[in-house]
């Protein structure tokens, strides 16, 4: 069929941090870009991020080294993570947070006047040594504060701004990635928007679980869109599940809390991080934090009646430090969990928090390909930010790096498609019927009459996620799940909707992002079920070791059920790879 | 426990209104406002719209009228609230259909104080230094979520929601003119010195009233008029 067609340099699908730092760098270049939000930019989810920005600045200790940094992020992700990618992440750490800086963003300040870093988790000086205070923070509202300043530059440089758009689907071309067609919310209206180069900065997708730190909105719309479109999703096994959500609310406690020197009791008051890691004790890396917590409420030391949660205590810190450093963390624990920090700890356990794996790109943000053992760059296609597998956080992310890798790699979205416009990058020419292949889910949830609602089909795949594919894994429960996801799927097709009004048709948008869960969670299970071995976030009862001589590779799942495997790259130009080793505790 | 919900769809209502749902919210484990709302809309009327992300006071999703006070659903605890609760819209903004109002003259207001820092200084190497003293100066500025609460909750706002910038815009226009980074106060304050942009503002306070943020654009205001003052004498 044929759309209304709007034609732009770039179209960026997402408003957070990956999308308007994309955006802006293009816009002040004086392309004509695009920024397709389906909420107003600022309610993104990077705006709920809160301990801060890892940057070798070196300002709370005097020194500091990107390749220490580099060296961190590495073993955190426990060797899954690209070094080509980590160092260029951690070496453009400084530069990008400057700019922030000048851009206006509010971080916390040392009595010099330089920006306040504070300690977080398996951040270490010299190679694994002393912790380092490396993360950049405006108390802990660092991601509202660099949303927000991401957003007023781009109001400065005039990017354009579709509001309350959705993304349906795509538009793919045997050549490329020709555009997407998107929806106005608010009037139901469908465009072809026709770009050179479409940037997916979608995020994450934490919604498939039942318990989760994410937004409503974190629903994995560009996973959704990159499978249907025939590519592949990378590392999706890698779930971060963070040591700190609110027990019952599953509400965010920064990692911060514990970096400013709180720590984790359980019900016998034993701060028991010590036991599981002498070394960096509660600010190991969250996967460790998390393992050990769930392991203390499975050997019954949890805490409450039903010793289901742990206890995050701070009150030792005082009053100052608290309101000054860690105000936002007070208000939320008041609110949700009825408790006062300067007072009482607060209950909190594992929550479902980060995906690292996702949307396959080479450095510059270029969405890959992968056929017959070689990388290919799809034409016209980027991604950044928690949707792209780039990949810097490997098997599980350091605390404080995501926000980094928003901008570092929104940035080089941004610099690759001015640099590849200026080259010539052109348009893509799709036929009617690849237009009609991408408007295929929005005509069936238009069309479909009677069936489940999309509440029925969305709580039972949470909690099919929630209870097979958690902080431990096994075979077992997983290949049961796995049969219950694949009911699911089938269920899903037949599912409808009763409000079919276009007037700002919520239930719609939540039918079409539905789509995109159940396509995240039916690769994070094959992806699963898969890997047989433990790494990072991946953690297996029945494969409970790390298994380098077989596993040391990406994984990548196909929408067909094909699955296949990309090597990590070892070899950063710079320094010297850092070797395999075990991770020390 | 009993919610009256303005209910509006210009499709196919000719006028907006009240519509009654009965939700067992200890049954159900409503905490929320907004946990009432989800459940309504997710086992009782899908068509029930309204805005809503992070869920935890942060993202200005989901600002509301309830009980005739402006707040944000998700951080309103139901047990807190008399019943039955009436829940209505935004006042003051064109409504879009139930819950969901039309912001994008509150966003053009926002957009009218030039929200972004501007220095015409060289840029330096590194960072620019500010001390923590004048950082302190944006705490209780910088938070602002952009929910809406606040102006909507200002009759000179609902007058001349065109001319009278409100009190959001405002907060962040003096967040700026606070920043010892910013170059352009006297622009800022020139932009401002018409009758109706800051003048307005009649100082009744509903706009720290209801911020659940617990900001005081009031405060902000007042400063603002101050150096106008000293700026003109």
């Amino acid at each position: 069929m044929s759309l209304p067609t709007q034609l732009f340099d770039a179209v960026i699908i997402g408003g957070g941090g990956a999308g308007l730092r994309a955006s802006l760098e293009l816009a002040q270049s004086g392309l004509n870009v695009a920024v397709i939000s389906k909420v107003f930019p600022t309610r993104s989810h990077t705006v709920s991020a809160q301990g801060g920005v890892n940057a070798a600045l070196g300002n709370t200790d005097g020194s500091d080294d990107w390749r220490w940094h580099m060296y961190d992020t590495v073993m955190g992700s426990d060797f899954l993570g690209d070094q080509d990618a980590i160092e260029y992440m951690c070496k453009n750490a400084p530069e990008t947070i400057y700019e922030l800086e000048h851009m206006g963003l509010p971080f916390s300040r040392l009595d010099d006047g330089k920006i306040y870093q504070r300690a977080f988790g398996g951040q270490t000086r010299n190679y694994g040594g002393e912790l380092v205070h490396r993360t950049c923070c405006a108390a802990d509202r660092t991601g509202h504060a660099m949303l927000h300043t991401l957003y007023q530059k781009n109001l400065e440089a005039k990017a354009k701004f579709f509001n309350e758009w959705f993304a349906v689907d795509l538009v793919k071309t045997a050549s490329g990635v020709a555009g997407v067609i998107a929806m106005s919310i608010e009037t139901g209206e469908v465009v072809f928007l026709k770009s050179r180069a479409t940037i997916l900065a979608t995020g994450g997708a934490g919604r498939i679980f039942q318990s989760t730190t994410n937004a409503h909105i974190n629903t994995g719309d560009g996973f959704g869109m990159v499978l249907r479109a025939g590519l592949p999703l990378q590392d999706m096994e890698f779930w971060q599940f963070h040591p700190t959500g609110i027990y019952g609310a599953g509400t965010l406690i920064t990692e911060g809390s514990r970096g400013e020197g709180g720590y984790l009791v359980n019900k016998d008051g034993e701060r028991y991080m010590e036991r599981y890691a002498p070394h960096l004790k509660d600010l190991s890396c969250r996967d460790v934090v998390s393992r050990s917590s769930m392991m203390e409420i499975r050997e019954g030391r949890g805490c409450g009646p039903k010793g289901e949660y742990v206890l995050l205590k701070l009150d030792h810190l005082g009053a100052d430090v608290i309101n000054a450093r860690l105000p936002g963390i007070r208000d939320l624990s008041m609110t949700f969990a009825g408790v006062d920090p300067l007072k009482d700890p607060i209950p909190v356990v594992p929550t479902c928090h980060y995906l690292m794996g996702g949307i396959p790109t080479n450095m510059h943000a270029q969405v890959l390909d992968h056929k017959n053992g070689q990388d290919s760059i799809v034409e016209g296609l980027y991604a950044a930010g928690e949707c792209a597998c780039v990949s810097v956080h490997g098997a599980n992310r350091l605390g404080a790096n995501s926000l980094l890798d928003i901008v570092v790699f929104g940035r080089a979205a941004g610099l690759h498609v001015q640099q590849s416009v200026r080259e010539g990058l052109g348009y893509r020419e799709p036929s009617l019927d690849e237009i009609d292949y991408a408007m295929t889910r929005l005509n069936r949830w238009n069309n479909n009459e009677k069936g489940e609602s999309v509440e029925e089909i969305r709580s039972a795949l949470q909690k099919i996620m929630q209870e097979d594919y958690g902080v431990f894994r096994t075979a077992e429960y997983m290949q049961k799940g796995f049969k219950k996801l694949e009911d699911l799927q089938k269920r899903l097709q037949y599912a409808a909707i009763k409000d079919k009004s276009r007037c700002f048709n919520t239930t719609r948008v939540e039918a079409l992002e539905l789509d995109n869960l159940m396509a995240t969670a039916i690769a994070t299970a094959y992806l699963a079920n898969e890997r047989t071995e433990s790494r990072g976030a991946h953690a297996r009862f029945d494969y409970p070791e790390r298994d380098d001589q077989h596993w040391l590779k990406h994984s990548l799942y196909y929408q067909s059920g094909q699955i296949a495997f990309r090597p990590i790259n070892m070899k950063p130009h710079e320094v010297k790879p850092i070797e395999l080793q075990a991770r020390d505790h | 426990m009993r919610f009256s919900i303005y209910r509006y769809n210009p499709e196919t209502d000719k006028k907006p209104y009240m519509q009654d749902f009965d939700v067992d919210v200890v049954a159900n484990g409503c905490t929320m406002v907004l946990d009432v709302l989800l459940y309504i809309k997710n086992h009782m009327d899908e068509t029930l719209t309204l805005r809503r992300s992070c869920r935890e006071g942060v993202c200005g999703s989901d600002g509301m009228n309830i009980n005739g006070k402006n707040g944000l659903a998700c951080v309103m605890h139901v047990a807190k609230l008399k019943e039955p609760v009436i829940i209505r819209p935004l006042p003051g903004l064109p409504v879009v259909r139930d819950l969901v109002v039309d912001m994008t003259q509150f966003y053009q207001q926002y957009e009218k104080v030039e929200p972004y820092l501007q220095n015409n200084q060289p840029v330096p190497a590194k960072e620019r230094l500010q001390s923590p003293e004048e950082r302190a100066k944006l705490d209780g500025l910088y938070e602002c979520i952009l929910c809406g609460c606040c102006s909507t909750a200002c009759p000179s706002y609902w007058w001349n929601p065109d001319k009278f910038v409100g009190p959001a815009g405002l907060l962040q226009s003096y967040r700026f003119i606070a920043d010892s980074r910013d170059t352009a106060t006297n622009e800022r304050l020139a932009d401002l010195a018409d009758p109706f942009s800051v003048f307005r503002c009649r100082g009744i306070m509903n706009c720290t009233d209801v911020c659940p943020k617990g900001l005081n654009p009031t405060k902000a205001i007042n400063n603002i008029k101050d150096l106008m003052v000293k700026e003109s004498v």
